[in-house]
């Protein structure tokens, strides 16, 4: 059967019986590193198109509909349009610095790719540490948007990138927390291992209560991190133009646009992995037909339709709810979010210390 | 005390956001009515909201009669002068003055919609139409003559 599985070992085999293992692993290298900036290409121009049209459908209008049917090249359009602007540099800003942010937010997207389970034994590199190197490097993007915001040297810029320091810094924890009580069911920290720890039924259905609490939360924080509405504190259209890439036009800008959505895709996709188990067939128990019906859908399919789940689960909430101001968005981290993830993860630790989960 | 309360917090918050997505997610799944106008499309069908402000006219009816007695109420009212009314003065049979708007100019490009000629206006003579389609290539266009040639005002208006 064909499966990204067996195309991915066909190449290697192939590279390996041809050149050199050095060679081999050079152009598994760069095979990899332009399949996953085709696959960001591609997510970007898709993802931009269904936030456009989900907003439509919800607010009953038609959305795009001109470039294309259904206005799917619209999102095409517009990023050819982006790339022939002007990528204005303003006097005062710092020069390098401002040149380098926007690469800085894409280059993190990127590297919290490489432990996430595409497919059945379809990943970039299966480290043991997978879930602390997702949540350690995820926080690393608020460096790329202070960055931005401090070299453009105007205040909006500067005030959307503390907000969003604030902002990211605070949902890191009840996020962290949340993914830690999956972690205390599986007990590993490995991706690979969580997902083949949901053989016999998804955590969500599993560790029921305490695990679809840490999914509320974990769904909250990860709209949080992605600076989305209505938690959109760090780019904030209605109060200052636009935070952090007020000052950013042409390609430079069409980074931070990419990178928001990459960075949902790359959350959805964390939490497609920890809550709904990744690549893995919705299985129930020892149901030994059932389970092999569901077989049949190939791995990848699942995968891509939880993440899309979510993505579209994201989404609503954008096209739903009034934006927070400031301090409210804090109130809810420290004052909800954390103590209530944190009693959780009590709670996900009694549970799997007794067994009281499936 | 404080945690029955802390409790009540976050199942009100719960409950209201549930409540938000059921109202998006029912228009979501009910994907039939489209309330906005398919504008170029449709320009023969065109629904415009009934207060649609689009420019202001001078009504005229069949016998080419407005109601305009030139008091120039409107002029008045306008916060950045798009209205000027030229007056001329008539001579009835008996031989008495009559005030009569000679032009009702009123400038297109200035004018921002805000309504406060209509209400001005004691004889209700203006009022906004729905035409929207003002773009010209030559300014001097949008510089409008109101009153119709020959038009005068109507019997019994003072």
């Amino acid at each position: 059967m064909l499966s990204l599985e067996s195309t991915t070992r066909v190449i290697h085999e192939w590279l390996n019986q041809h050149f050199s293992p050095a060679t081999a692993l050079f152009t598994e290298f760069v095979l990899v590193g332009l399949s996953a900036i085709t696959l960001f290409a591609f997510l970007g121009l898709s993802l931009v198109w269904m936030e456009r049209k989900v907003a439509a459908v919800m607010q009953i209008r038609l959305g795009p509909n001109r470039v294309g049917p259904k206005g799917i090249f619209q999102t095409t359009a517009d990023t050819l349009k982006l790339l022939m602007k002007e990528g204005l540099v303003p006097d005062g800003a710092d020069k390098f610095l401002f040149n380098l942010a926007p690469f800085i937010v894409m280059i993190v997207a990127m590297l919290i790719l490489a432990p996430i389970a595409f497919a059945k034994n379809l990943q970039i590199w299966d480290i043991n540490i997978g879930v602390l190197y997702l949540s350690a490097i995820s926080s690393l993007s608020v460096i790329g948007i202070l960055m931005a915001g401090w070299a453009s040297n105007n205040k909006y810029s500067l005030l959307g990138a503390m907000r969003s320091g604030a902002q990211i810094v605070s949902y890191e924890l009840s996020a962290g927390l949340s993914v830690l009580s999956i972690v205390v069911m599986t007990g590993s920290l490995s991706i690979r291992d969580i997902i083949l720890s949901q053989e016999d039924g998804w955590w969500i259905f599993k560790a029921h209560i305490p695990a679809l609490i840490s999914f509320v939360i974990f769904i909250i924080a990860v709209t949080a991190e992605t600076n989305r509405a209505p938690f959109d504190m760090a780019e904030a259209e209605s109060e200052l133009t636009a935070g952090f890439h007020t000052e950013y036009s042409g390609m430079r800008f069409a980074l931070f646009f990419l990178a928001e959505y990459i960075n949902i895709f790359i959350v959805c996709a964390i939490g497609a992995t920890i809550f709904f188990g990744g690549w893995m067939p919705l299985h129930i128990g020892h149901w030994q037909s059932f389970n092999h019906v569901m077989d049949y859908i190939p791995s990848s399919i699942w995968f891509l339709s939880k993440t899309l789940g979510l993505i579209f689960l994201i989404m609503w909430f954008r096209w739903t709810f009034p934006r927070l101001r400031i301090d409210q968005l804090l109130n809810l981290e420290w004052k909800y979010l954390l103590p209530i993830s944190m009693f959780n993860l009590l709670l996900m630790t009694i549970v799997a210390i007794t067994g009281w989960h499936f | 005390m404080f945690l029955k309360d802390y409790i009540k917090d976050v199942y009100g918050a719960v409950r209201s956001v549930l409540k938000g997505m059921r109202m998006t997610g029912y228009y979501f799944t009910h994907h039939k009515e489209i309330i906005t106008e398919q504008y170029p499309d449709n320009r023969e069908t065109l629904k415009l909201a009934e207060r649609f402000r689009g420019e202001v006219v001078l009504i005229h009816d069949e016998k080419n009669e407005h109601a305009c007695t030139g008091c120039s109420a409107c002029e008045i009212a306008c916060p950045n002068g798009t209205i000027k009314i030229i007056n001329k003065f008539d001579i009835s049979p008996e031989g008495k003055k009559k005030k009569a708007i000679d032009t009702f100019v009123y400038h297109l490009e200035l004018c921002t919609m805000c309504n406060l000629c209509i209400e001005a206006c004691p004889t209700d003579a203006i009022k906004m139409a729905q035409t929207f389609e003002h773009s010209v290539f030559d300014r001097s266009k949008l510089t409008k003559k109101l009153n119709n040639e020959g038009s005068k005002l109507r019997e019994g208006i003072e």
